[in-house]
């Protein structure tokens, strides 16, 4: 059976089912546009913990349990897990997934991963590798800040195109169990690179792989950008989110009325100080899973093409005068 | 290759032409005010200090002193990094924002450990002023040395 669509996309024979998912976030997230929507918030940043990673894996632990409670299911159950953060190594994933036990594969596609990981679990179930699949990631403002800019206490002034690292996490249960979501398709995203150096500007340094991947999408599967309910790209932000509407217009098409972004909608930008939006893992996947997700169930959106987008920065690389590499991967999910 | 830097240089443009920044004017006079508030703040206890009758130089050392250990404990209290975020470089430039760049690392790295954690880590930001500083210090001597042995100085 062929399920090979176009150029770099995957369209399923038979399409698994996103059978539940759990969201987990911090207190400035529970304090954003979609505060009341998310499965679980914690006022404490740190859950309870000593260090940021420590937390950040303790959110993907919870995020898993409560996409493992929705679906009444056991770790046992779970075939394999596909799970990355933005830390080195990924080890928020390796402290947060160890006790569930389930063989796992490490991923790092900065914050497109949540894509990657949902497109693999799509994969392998299509494939028949397993019955259920678990996709998570996650991403903590104390321990991304840490890691890619300056800690936390530092004294700066941030710049408007920066974006605000999302604290959550966010798990999605794939299988053959029945439930109103299916994923029917997947793009997989190239690294695009158009040479920007600005790390502070990480809009512009994905938009172009967002645009990549949406338009590759659409030739892929002979679609126009009306047959979907929404094209939701991940991080964007504001900036990133102009630069795309025109880079998608070079090629011919428009998505302007139906775009949205994960990142401009997790934050109130006026009021929480957040200069271009939401970014991180977890701003994808939180937003994946406490919005856009019960919009598919009832039906209100019937399909949409999920963007997550990924600046892969290396703070060595860019130290060394490279530019901020991007890449995109598209999730096609249905309403059924 | 020679197009695909010029391509590079165009996205570049475009991006920069697209990208909001900081307006310059209310920027600049909020880093005034800042700058001008901690400078205020110093003056007074300097002026203390010279009041009770200390010398000229020792109320300068507590002067910077005191600023630094406000600054620190400002830090400390997520205080300092709000100031800053609203008054820019009034914050920064000032001795209170150089210790804040100290103050900071200390504070983020206790968890890795009091050598490798704070230790290693504690000039990360303010490494390069103090490397640099000396260097520049030590370069003007130079030149004032060599001035004093030709005699133009």
């Amino acid at each position: 059976m062929n399920h090979t669509k176009g150029a770099q996309s995957i369209g399923f024979a038979e399409s698994p089912f996103l059978v539940s998912s759990g969201s987990v976030v911090g207190k400035k997230e529970s304090e954003g546009p979609l505060g009341k929507k998310f499965d679980m918030i914690s006022k404490d940043d740190l859950f309870g913990e000593e260090t940021w990673e420590a937390a950040e894996g303790v959110m993907q632990k919870k995020a898993c349990g409560l996409a493992l409670n929705k679906a009444s299911m056991q770790p046992e159950q779970v075939r394999f897990l596909f799970g990355g953060d933005l830390l080195r190594q990924g080890i928020a994933t390796s402290m947060g997934v160890e006790a569930l036990q389930i063989p796992m594969f490490g991923l790092f596609g900065a914050c497109s991963t949540s894509g990657e990981a949902l497109a693999l679990a799509a994969m392998s179930v299509a494939a028949g590798y397993g019955d259920y699949m678990l996709a998570v990631t996650s991403s903590h403002f104390g321990s991304a800040e840490k890691e890619f800019r300056f800690p936390l206490g530092y004294a700066n002034q941030r710049p408007l195109s920066a974006t605000w690292t999302v604290t959550g996490s966010g798990a999605f249960l794939v299988g053959k169990k029945k439930s109103h979501v299916r994923i029917s398709g997947v793009t997989i995203g190239k690294i695009v690179d158009y040479g920007l150096k600005d790390s502070q500007n990480m809009g512009a340094c994905m938009a172009p792989a967002a645009c990549d991947t949406i338009v590759q999408n659409l030739e892929d599967f002979g679609r126009q950008e009306s047959d979907y309910d929404r094209i939701i790209t991940g991080d964007l932000g504001y900036v990133g989110q102009s630069i795309l509407f025109d880079l998608i217009r070079k090629k011919g098409r428009d998505i302007k009325d139906n775009h949205m972004d994960c990142g401009m909608v997790i934050f109130d930008q006026k009021t929480q100080n957040t200069n271009a939006g939401g970014s991180g893992c977890g701003c994808a996947a939180t937003t994946l899973s406490a919005y856009i997700l019960p919009k598919l169930e009832s039906g209100e959106w019937k399909r949409i093409l999920f963007v997550p987008t990924g600046a892969l920065m290396s703070t060595v690389s860019f130290n060394e005068g490279e530019s901020v590499p991007g890449i995109a991967h598209g999730i096609v999910l249905e309403h059924c | 290759m020679e197009d695909k830097q010029k391509k590079q240089e165009a996205y570049e443009k475009y991006v920069k032409e697209k990208t909001p920044v900081h307006k310059l004017v209310p920027n600049m006079a909020k880093a005034f005010v800042t700058g001008g508030v901690i400078c205020v703040i110093g003056q007074v206890i300097l002026n203390y200090c010279e009041k009770i009758g200390l010398d000229k130089d020792t109320s300068g050392g507590w002067t910077s002193l005191i600023l630094v250990l406000l600054s620190v404990i400002l830090t400390g209290l997520n205080i300092y990094p709000q100031i800053a975020n609203w008054g820019g470089a009034g914050a920064l430039v000032p001795i209170t924002g150089f210790a804040n760049s100290v103050a900071a690392p200390a504070i983020e790295y206790k968890k890795e450990g009091q050598v490798f954690g704070i230790g290693c880590k504690i000039f990360t930001i303010a490494g390069p002023v103090i490397l640099y500083g000396i260097f520049t210090s030590w370069l003007l001597g130079l030149i004032y040395w060599i001035g004093m042995c030709i005699g133009i100085v």
